[in-house]
């Protein structure tokens, strides 16, 4: 069929099952948000920066599994989703981003609005497409969603000349891709599942160590049988969380500096640490030296480049983990509970993780274990980044694999309220809480509006203590309480700003008014809610192990 | 901790623009250190082929080779570790050429099977092709006489014997 590059660009995102983008036009866009105009089957959420657009497509696609699309004009609006899409690299997110560009007649000349926006983005992106020929728009659309979402996904963009949009072509849906370059499909080497599996079997305290891989690949239910059926307990990293229910009793939480410290306790005196879709990032491991040192290493990971990068693997099985983690859980002989169990048990004991009883005082770590109590993990958690997410992380247990949505590797302040946004546009159905601190939600605060316009019902609870609160707790702890940079006390009044938005609008300041402000949100439906919870300004994340330390430097609370 | 050993790599990609950039970008941002990096065009027109001389210890190595793997322009990352190979390398050398000196450096020349490719009044330019090591060798002979300008192409290898690059591509990873 005959149609321009923007129609075809447009039935290609169609074709291949996207049904709804984030996004923002701009003069060179304007032919691709013509070809939306007429069409009932793709809509798009009109966002208020284009920052919001990549962390909303980012959301859609923690949140549905999906890959999330995002648009953007040339130039500023493409440089603008820079962060969104760092981000998604950074956590294996598969979102599409597509940019406009200036014609092709004036690449390299400097044109009003032009940025090289593949050349920027191509350290931050799995790969991306400049569009030289308006035939190949169907071709590397498809190319393009493919390669985000198999192997270890990731984000692609695909720059679009204005001319390119403008050209007539032939359309003709492409069904398979074949990249002769890119073969994601990985045959799991047989004798590496023997050899884990020895291991395993020969090993006295083994640890398993899982991270988003696990969410990635859909292997929470192999994951379970092969801690059930052996009893090794489970450690998550940050974006772990929901692998295993972490009302499960073998879930440990999370481990590394905000981890429990059972957790911590674990890994560090383990014989055997399985580390399966996880990174062995720094905020994982401390010191490296000093990480799990007694262990040997089963290392599962789809991208072999991560085998070896950080730390040395005594076994590595490139591959899918849920694949990889049903053949394990096929091969292994079951066990019992042993001494092992019993000793993490006892750690558990020693170490327990509680939120301190405070009748006066609103804590920021009781208001999260309270949202906890009145959901018990059934909606959709999107945190900020900051102490609050270290909160959420610890106090929040996570029963579901993408139910627990936040920025991990780049850490990206104003993250939550656009992924919130990218997580309640994907699963209507579902009840979205949002967790942020009060630095974060303004870097992202204007995509309230499209929150509104889209009756998207989130419950946006500002966790606000008028700090940078995680520097402010570094400064403390660190710097000799020199409060530098971090005081913003200076902020708008929430809750008349939700009402100049159209959204609803609380303040809760007692522990008392926790329970009942939350419950008055979660019966409103057709707009967001904003709880203002005005928490007590300096408290702290702990477990906390300091940035490039051991466990022996662990601090389970406030020290003297 | 190992020593670092330098290591010739051949990287096969996508004969498509950026694709060097691609490649270079991802040294630069991981901190590996490029000795030399040679790009032709290959047998294949679609093909492109990348000679490059890195140093590293084994696990900088492995991990070169397996982020270069994973950009997706990169058709197949070939080390020649361990594996007997030809390589060459062309150097122009300009160096001074006093009418008086120039028998001694013609004799340079002749010996490392060296050509003189240009001659003025005070200068000659040698083109010499060999290994690595050939090239610097003439290079610090040449030295005493005064050398103005110095151009290499950087390594290229092959594998000796009936192997060839292309012949690996379906091999294993890809």
């Amino acid at each position: 069929m005959r149609m321009n590059g923007a129609n075809a660009l447009v039935q290609s995102l169609v074709d291949h099952g996207v049904e709804v983008i984030f996004g923002i036009p701009g003069g060179v866009m304007i032919p691709i948000y013509d070809a939306l105009y007429d069409r009932k089957d793709i809509r798009n959420i009109l966002m208020r920066h284009e920052q919001g657009a990549a962390h909303a497509a980012d959301g859609y696609a923690r949140a549905t599994g999906k890959v999330g699309v995002c648009f953007a004009t040339s130039g500023p609006g493409a440089t603008n989703l820079v962060t969104g899409i760092a981000t998604a690299q950074m956590d294996s997110i598969p979102i599409l981003a597509v940019t406009g560009q200036c014609r092709t007649t004036v690449i390299g000349k400097d044109a009003f609005q032009e940025a090289d926006i593949t050349g920027i983005t191509m350290p931050i992106t799995k790969h991306n497409y400049l569009i030289k020929d308006p035939a190949d728009i169907p071709r590397v659309i498809a190319e393009a969603l493919y390669i985000a979402r198999t192997g270890r996904p990731g984000p692609v963009l695909v720059d679009v000349p204005m001319d390119m949009s403008l050209a007539e072509v032939d359309y003709e849906p492409v069904h398979e891709v074949k990249i002769r370059s890119y073969s994601p499909e990985i045959e799991i080497d047989d004798k590496a599942i023997d050899k884990a599996v020895e291991l395993i079997e020969r090993s006295e305290r083994p640890v398993l160590y899982v991270g988003g891989g696990v969410i990635a690949s859909g292997a929470s239910e192999e994951l379970l049988a092969l801690s059930e059926k052996t009893h090794i307990l489970v450690t998550t990293t940050l974006l772990g969380k929901g692998a295993i229910p972490e009302t499960h009793p073998h879930s440990l939480g999370m481990l590394g500096m905000h981890g429990t410290a059972y957790a911590n306790h674990a890994v560090h005196n383990c014989d055997l640490l399985i580390a399966v879709g996880a990174r062995f990032d720094d905020r994982v491991t401390g010191k490296l030296a000093a990480f799990a040192k007694k262990a040997k290493v089963i290392h599962v990971d789809i991208d072999p480049a991560e085998i070896g990068k950080t730390v040395p693997a005594d076994v590595a099985i490139v591959g899918d983990c849920k694949e990889v983690l049903k053949r394990l859980a096929e091969r292994v002989k079951p066990r019992v509970e042993t001494d092992w169990n019993k000793q993490i048990m006892k750690w558990r004991n020693e170490y327990p993780l509680v939120c301190p009883t405070d009748e006066d005082r609103l804590l920021p770590q009781c208001v999260i274990a309270k949202i906890w109590e009145l959901t018990k993990g059934e909606v959709i958690v999107v945190t900020d980044v900051g102490q609050h997410q270290m909160f959420t992380a610890l106090h929040y247990k996570v029963t579901k694999p993408r139910h627990f949505l936040s920025s991990g590797g780049l850490g990206t302040m104003g993250f939550g309220l656009p992924a919130a946004i990218g997580a309640q546009v994907g699963c209507p159905n579902k009840t979205v809480v949002l967790i942020c601190g009060d630095g974060g939600f303004q870097m992202t605060i204007q995509e309230l509006a499209p929150a509104v316009e889209h009756k998207l019902p989130i419950k946006i609870c500002l966790i606000n203590n008028r700090y940078l609160g995680m520097v402010r707790q570094w400064q403390e702890l660190f710097w000799n309480g020199r409060y530098s940079g971090v005081d913003i006390s200076v902020q708008p009044d929430f809750v008349k700003l939700a009402d100049a938005y159209g959204a609803a609008g609380f303040r809760v300041e007692k522990p008392s008014e926790v329970e009942p402000t939350f419950k008055k949100a979660l019966e409103i439906n057709d707009r967001p809610t904003i709880i203002d919870f005005v928490v007590h300004r300096e408290e702290n994340v702990f477990p906390m192990i300091p940035a490039g330390g051991t466990i022996e430097e662990m601090m389970v609370n406030r020290p003297k | 901790m190992q020593k670092p050993m330098q290591h010739t790599i051949t990287v096969l990609v996508e004969n498509k623009p950026g694709v060097l950039a691609r490649v270079a970008g991802l040294f630069a941002r991981r901190g590996f250190n490029i000795e030399s990096l040679a790009v032709s065009i290959t047998e294949d027109p679609t093909i492109s082929r990348m000679t490059i001389v890195v140093t590293g210890d084994d696990s900088t190595l492995q991990q070169i080779n397996k982020q270069t793997d994973k950009l997706i322009d990169v058709i197949k990352v070939i080390d020649y570790s361990g594996v007997p190979i030809v390589e060459r390398e062309l150097a122009m050398i300009k160096v001074n050429a006093e009418p008086s000196r120039r028998a001694e450096i013609m004799q340079i020349v002749d010996i490392f099977r060296a050509k003189i490719i240009d001659i003025s009044e005070t200068t000659f330019t040698i083109e010499v092709t060999g290994s690595v090591a050939k090239v610097d060798a003439i290079e610090r002979l040449l030295s005493p006489f005064g050398i103005t300008e110095v151009v290499r192409t950087g390594k290229i290898a092959m594998a000796r014997g009936e192997i060839t690059a292309m012949s690996q591509i379906n091999n294993n990873s890809g």
